[in-house]
């Protein structure tokens, strides 16, 4: 356990090294949460009025997703792993004493977790300030935050074995470009990321709550922002541990028989 | 029971054909034709604790796929290893905490981070106790004399400085198996010297097994008693290295130099030849003895001064490798 959680600490640091790229993520948060923001206060204002979210529900929504952005995108790819695959410097990483699949998942939530550190506190700062309706609404019940603590952690957990999965697929296909590729921007547009799934077609929202991406973005924002019951949230958190075990035994599978197959590229 | 004992093993990969032109692309996407290559063809061995191996062949001879499979890291189609009493691929994560790889053409330091920042990680990765891995680090930075270059980023370093960081590196954790994958490509003579000398002395002071692939062949002079010799995939010799020079190394190039003229036309001349200020001789030595012909020349002409080539393994291997035809 030690050594994976120096992996973690090892990719953290490097993580908060990047200073430049954590300004330019924050910026980029910040102007596009400000954009989304605009769009849906101008869809609202003129809309007919029945809708699936209040509007102060959405905009917390789109903050949520701004500020912990570098957490819930699916559309992630992890460099290291993906060279090792490509060069073949894997060899180094199966002689360690350590299983591949638990290594490379605390490298991958090491990284991430870095980069959320450094643009979390900023962006809920601005959203925070905005003038109503443009603001970040922080008006929530204690068992409800706490709630959502918890659903945040294991939403996190999620993303780290799904985005796992794509990369142990590489091993396999040798690339992330083709199907991988497909599958992020899939998992994207379901996990709730562009749009809020109350706003799909109905079939699309049936399809949504089955699968296990939208348990990583748009249910717990629509928890916190109260568009969610209590209750709901509870059977919400089993689906979340169920889709994390199904992952993660997946995921497993995958790094087993591709090493088995393994082929170390470049001599 | 030998320490590594390997039983014909083999292992083929599947190579996709690319047809070229101009649909060539789109041909291999509808049809796709497989290259089956034979890496390595039955190939058994065994090795005592102790040894220094040198396993040598030409390029694509299945040298790092034997060592890849050696460490654990591919599994071989069939055939059997037992390390130690322990299978390589299968009880992978307790086998390779007892040995140590490098791989010359890759790095196992971290980029951007001095190299004693990756040994601490390694330390943790193998779980060492402070007190022997402090002791051990102190060993290494002692013997490849690493004081001054081990608090520099690794992207800073030369290579044969970074080859001394990866060779340590590969030793933190004691293993009692050392596999190195060409340790010496594109060091300098000095550099080399260094990487030489550790490692013979590692081998005799820690009883580490050694087991070098390279091609410069003064790497297998200087350290491997035994050489094992591969090409395409399979075993061709298995032996000491002076068996092999006695039955392969049998010409010698001597240099004599002289103002008079001579010519011998003998079965034990090869080929004789005027150079600068001399003439050059290349003898078959099991013809003739050197102090022989040596007796015979100066018996001849006047002679200011003579140099005999002792015979150059690299030749040696390129005789060899021409009589096995790889």
């Amino acid at each position: 356990m030690k050594s994976y959680i120096t992996y973690f600490k090892l990719k953290f640091k490097t993580g908060l090294q990047y200073r430049a790229a954590a300004l330019a993520g924050m910026a980029t948060q910040v102007f596009f949460g400000f954009v989304y923001v605009s769009i849906y206060v101008a869809f609202y204002e003129s809309g007919s009025g029945n809708l699936p979210m209040k509007l102060n529900e959405i905009v917390s929504y789109v903050w949520l997703g701004q500020s912990l952005h570098a957490i819930v995108y699916m559309w992630y790819k992890d460099k290291e792993i993906l060279n090792m695959i490509k060069s073949g410097n894997i060899a180094y990483e199966l002689c360690r004493p350590q299983d591949l699949y638990f290594m490379w998942a605390s490298k991958i939530l090491g990284e991430r977790l870095s980069n959320c550190a450094l643009r979390f506190l900023p962006v809920i700062l601005f959203a925070l300030i905005l003038p109503s309706p443009f603001n970040l609404d922080l008006n929530i019940a204690l068992p409800r935050l706490l709630l959502f603590i918890v659903v945040m952690i294991l939403s996190t957990i999620l993303m780290t074995v799904l985005v796992l999965l794509y990369h142990v697929i590489c091993l396999i296909t040798l690339d992330e470009k083709g199907i991988v590729n497909i599958f992020m921007v899939v998992s994207d547009i379901l996990s709730g990321m562009l749009i809020p799934i109350p706003f799909f077609p109905k079939y699309l929202q049936n399809i949504s709550n089955i699968l296990p991406f939208r348990y990583i973005t748009d249910f717990p924002f629509r928890l916190y922002v109260g568009n969610i019951s209590m209750n709901e949230g509870f059977i919400g958190i089993i689906i979340q541990i169920i889709w994390i075990v199904i992952l993660i035994i997946l995921g497993r599978l995958i790094t087993k028989k591709a090493l088995k197959k393994a082929v170390i590229q470049g001599g | 029971m030998s320490f590594i004992e390997v039983k014909h093993i083999n292992k083929t990969f599947k190579v996709p054909i690319k047809s070229s032109g101009r649909f060539g692309a789109l041909k291999t996407f509808f049809s796709r034709k497989y290259n089956y290559i034979k890496a390595i063809n039955d190939i058994s061995f065994s090795i005592k604790k102790g040894e220094i191996v040198g396993y040598i062949g030409p390029n694509g001879a299945g040298k790092s796929t034997t060592i890849k499979i050696l460490s654990g890291i591919l599994v071989p189609d069939s055939g059997n290893v037992v390390i130690d009493k322990m299978i390589p691929w299968k009880d992978r994560k307790k086998y390779v905490s007892k040995i140590g790889v490098v791989f010359g053409q890759r790095s196992q330091l971290w980029w951007d981070i001095p190299a004693i920042d990756s040994f601490n990680l390694l330390k943790n990765i193998y779980k060492l106790d402070d007190k022997e891995y402090q002791k051990t680090l102190n060993e290494l930075i002692e013997l490849l004399n690493l004081k001054d270059i081990i608090n520099i980023p690794v992207r800073n370093l030369s290579l044969g400085n970074r080859m001394k960081c990866e060779i340590a590196a590969s030793l933190i954790h004691k293993p009692k198996i050392l596999f190195l994958d060409e340790p010496t490509i594109g060091l300098d003579a000095i550099s080399k010297k260094v990487v030489r000398e550790f490692i013979k002395k590692i081998n005799k002071q820690n009883k580490v097994t050694v087991i070098l692939t390279t091609h410069d062949m003064a790497d297998i002079e200087a350290l491997a008693k035994r050489i094992i010799l591969i090409g395409k995939g399979k075993l061709l010799y298995d032996g000491s290295l002076s068996k092999l020079k006695r039955k392969y190394d049998y010409f010698r190039k001597i240099k004599v130099i002289t103002k008079d003229k001579i010519k011998i036309e003998e079965e034990y001349v090869i080929e004789q030849k005027n150079i600068e200020g001399g003439i050059e001789f290349i003898i078959d030595i099991r013809k003739i003895e050197i102090n022989e012909f040596i007796k015979l020349i100066s018996s001849k002409i006047s002679i200011s001064d003579i140099d005999i080539d002792s015979g150059n393994i690299d030749e040696l291997i390129v005789k060899l490798y021409e009589d096995f035809k790889i």
